[in-house]
């Protein structure tokens, strides 16, 4: 039994690793709480149905092709939605809910609320231990190591990088030494909402489709985040695990309990904040954003 | 300026006898509203069966109330009860007070039903339910006659049935596999949805399953909307279950279905799963749900008798899918309501009441007649049984939803056999041959 809460835990928080390391990364460099991070990662999820269902493409085209117009999305929703307000925190907040709001009505006109699904990349399982995993599991795992391999290159041996990270410490200070904070900005953005987009790629073909798919993973990404200590990248991949370890706590040492992995994985967060507020990586771990 | 105080008086009296000549246009319209999740499978099968049963009765020149000839008009309301229960008794109050309706057909989640149901009986209006099965709803008519009178199930059968129908399902697979595989004693796992309905299916489950020479290895409650449930699969697969009993109502239902088949449980499912009711459920689960158990009201090529084919293949035709249970508002309009009117010559609730609940007449989901209670007091709850209504087994067989129950069926050991025409075999998944084939 401790082997299949190790390998379900493990694939459970890399699943939240993945939503939560965009969410993480733009709040870090912008103090944008962009809660429209899901409904992106939702509207990607629909873009791959579209494609593979509606035009009869391959579920590889689709996705390349879905990661680059959310991406694009995503930009063109920053400049003429947030960019403008982006002075004000509390507005930002309420305009992403808005806009994961529109976005949501907006595919139950287009999709219905039918439940939908779109095909994995890799489909079928191996065993380890005697536990099965899908390969599409696998994938998200490898995926997750590489895309927070690939942000700390970009973010400590860059340019972009360089300016993301002065930004993110002191923006005028950062706009005072020549660099653009709002372009570096509206590139995190871009980066964030195509991670998004990837994380649907990747993660919807293990779950289903449909308009409110983007609500849940929200509850437990912003737990992961305020788990690992706001803007700590981390910080969110260690919240990642931690929460993904206590869901599979919950569904092998408690069965009839199973429904209650989410709130059991909440309650950790709540606990973890009483004893440090800060989160686990909050404050310690600043300068590693 | 004479000319237009002459204009604007002109207008008020067009306006007033508009006003006196709409009520006697209407009153030549019996209007029916169906209401349900709109957006959801459930409200567009509740909307596709009052509207093909008001195509047919309109088609023929409508119904005949007493000395006239009346055509039935439809009312859309969109309950939205998926999301939020206001939005549903707001739609029903639309119905009653703005839509003036003279019936209501539809409903799909209990505790907007609930609701809902004392919206409608306030009114006085009847509502046949399309979707709830909670038994409390019925139990509230014989509790206070004269409040819920107005209240009739239209499908499905009760909880207490359901959960009886599918035990059945679950001993019919239990023999099959313990006859083909050879197996001394079958093992049980209970995966349940966390929600109120489920909570009397497990306590049977735990009361019952052993005594059906059973054992009971687990019970999982995942939550209804779990997206990723291979934690669970993982567990139930070490438990050594032969036979997962699935109690879905709700999205879970898909990824349950569609990880179990990927990973290749060694197990059967069988039991409700809403989900897979749906001909969606192919391309949700991505052909991975193949050889899921169901219990179901339709199945393509099968016949409880002769109304059946003639509405599922019109469905089909119209609407390129099998109706689902909701689709019954068809049969609460066409088999319920129109031949109710026509017999007692009025659209008065109360008379109606008197001759419906007292009615047994054919539907094509088998004959409809409504429980007394021990006290003999009206329930107007759908009877269960053979000769009444029994549900189907389905099966996911290769992309094909088939009709594999009842085949054979006894009720009791002195009860004729019961099967219905187009039934098949139900078919083992491969790997759970593999796994346990000696």
């Amino acid at each position: 039994m401790i082997l299949d809460i190790i390998i379900s835990g493990l694939i459970s928080g890399s699943v939240y690793a993945l939503l939560a390391t965009g969410f993480c990364l733009i709040f870090g460099v912008a103090r944008i709480v962009n809660i429209a991070h899901t409904a992106f990662y939702m509207v990607a999820a629909y873009g791959i149905y579209f494609g593979t269902h509606k035009l009869g493409f391959h579920p590889l085209w689709c996705m390349i092709a879905s990661v680059i117009l959310i991406t694009l999305f995503g930009l063109i929703a920053y400049k003429l939605f947030i960019d403008p307000i982006r002075e004000h925190e509390a507005a930002v907040l309420i305009c992403t809910i808005a806009l994961a709001m529109a976005m949501q009505e907006i595919m139950l006109l287009l999709f219905t609320g039918d439940f939908l699904s779109v095909p994995s990349l890799i489909e079928g399982f191996f065993t380890i231990f005697g536990v099965k995993v899908f390969y599409q599991q696998l994938l998200t795992f490898g995926l997750v190591l590489l895309i927070l391999a690939a942000l700390r290159v970009l973010l400590m041996k860059t340019k972009l990088g360089l300016a993301i990270r002065s930004t993110a410490q002191d923006r005028e200070v950062a706009n005072l030494m020549g660099i653009n904070e709002s372009r570096a900005a509206m590139i995190t953005m871009g980066i964030t909402v195509g991670l998004a987009g990837l994380a649907g790629a990747v993660v919807v073909p293990l779950t289903i489709l449909e308009p409110f798919m983007w609500m849940h993973p929200l509850i437990m990404m912003m737990a992961v985040v305020v788990l690992g200590g706001l803007g700590s990248l981390k910080g969110s991949f260690v919240g990642a695990y931690i929460l993904g370890f206590a869901e599979a706590l919950v569904v092998f040492l408690i069965p009839k309990g199973a429904f209650l992995k989410g709130s059991v994985a909440l309650s950790v967060m709540i606990l973890v904040l009483l004893i440090r507020p800060e989160g686990l990586f909050g404050v310690s771990f600043e300068e590693e954003r | 300026m004479k000319r237009l105080k002459a204009g604007w008086m002109m207008m008020v009296a067009l306006c007033l006898v508009l006003a006196i000549a709409l009520p006697a246009w209407a009153a030549d319209v019996i209007k029916i509203g169906v209401i349900g999740p709109m957006n959801f499978v459930q409200g567009k099968g509740h909307w596709n069966g009052a509207t093909m049963a008001a195509e047919e009765i309109n088609a023929k020149g409508g119904v005949q109330v007493g000395q006239k000839k009346m055509m039935i008009e439809l009312v859309k309301a969109d309950s939205n009860e998926f999301l939020n229960i206001t939005d549903a008794t707001n739609a029903m109050e639309r119905l009653m007070t703005q839509s003036k309706v003279d019936f209501v057909v539809g409903g799909f989640r209990t505790e907007a039903v609930m609701a809902m149901q004392d919206i409608a009986m306030d009114s006085k209006k009847i509502f046949i339910g399309c979707g709830a099965a909670t038994d409390e709803l019925c139990l509230r008519v014989a509790k206070d006659y004269n409040k819920y009178k107005y209240w009739f199930r239209g499908t499905p059968f009760n909880s207490t049935y359901l959960v009886r129908t599918s035990f059945i399902h679950m001993a019919t697979v239990g023999a099959i596999l313990k006859k083909t595989l050879d197996l001394p004693q079958i093992k049980i796992a209970v995966v349940a949805e966390k929600a109120m309905w489920t909570e009397g299916m497990i306590k049977a489950s735990e009361a019952n399953i052993p005594k059906m020479g059973m054992e009971l290895v687990g019970i999982w409650q995942p939550s209804p909307v779990a997206t990723d449930v291979t934690a669970e699969l993982s567990a139930v697969q070490r438990s050594g279950a032969h036979i997962i009993f699935t109690i879905f109502s709700s999205s879970v239902g898909i990824p349950f279905a569609r990880q179990a088949g990927e990973l290749k449980i060694p197990a059967m499912q069988v039991g409700i799963n809403v989900e897979a009711q749906k001909e969606g459920f192919w391309q949700a689960t991505q052909g991975m749900g193949n050889y899921v158990f169901t219990t179901n009201t339709y199945a393509r090529g099968v016949e409880y008798n002769d109304l059946t084919a003639p509405f599922v293949d019109t469905y089909i035709k119209k609407f390129g899918e099998v109706p689902t249970y909701n689709a019954d508002t068809y049969a609460a309009i066409k088999y319920t309501l129109v031949p109710a009117i026509e017999k007692t010559g009025t659209l008065d609730s109360d008379k109606l009441v008197a001759f419906i609940e007292n009615d047994v007449h054919m539907a094509p989901s088998g004959t409809v007649a409504y429980y007394k209670d021990e006290q003999g007091r009206p329930t107007h709850d759908l009877k269960w049984g053979p000769g009444f209504l029994t549900s189907l087994g389905v099966q996911w067989q290769d992309g094909q939803l088939k009709g594999v129950w009842p085949n054979q069926w006894k009720a009791t050991p002195e009860a004729p056999e019961i099967t219905y025409k187009g039934i098949v075999p139900v078919k083992i998944p491969p790997w759970v041959i593999e796994k346990y084939k000696k």
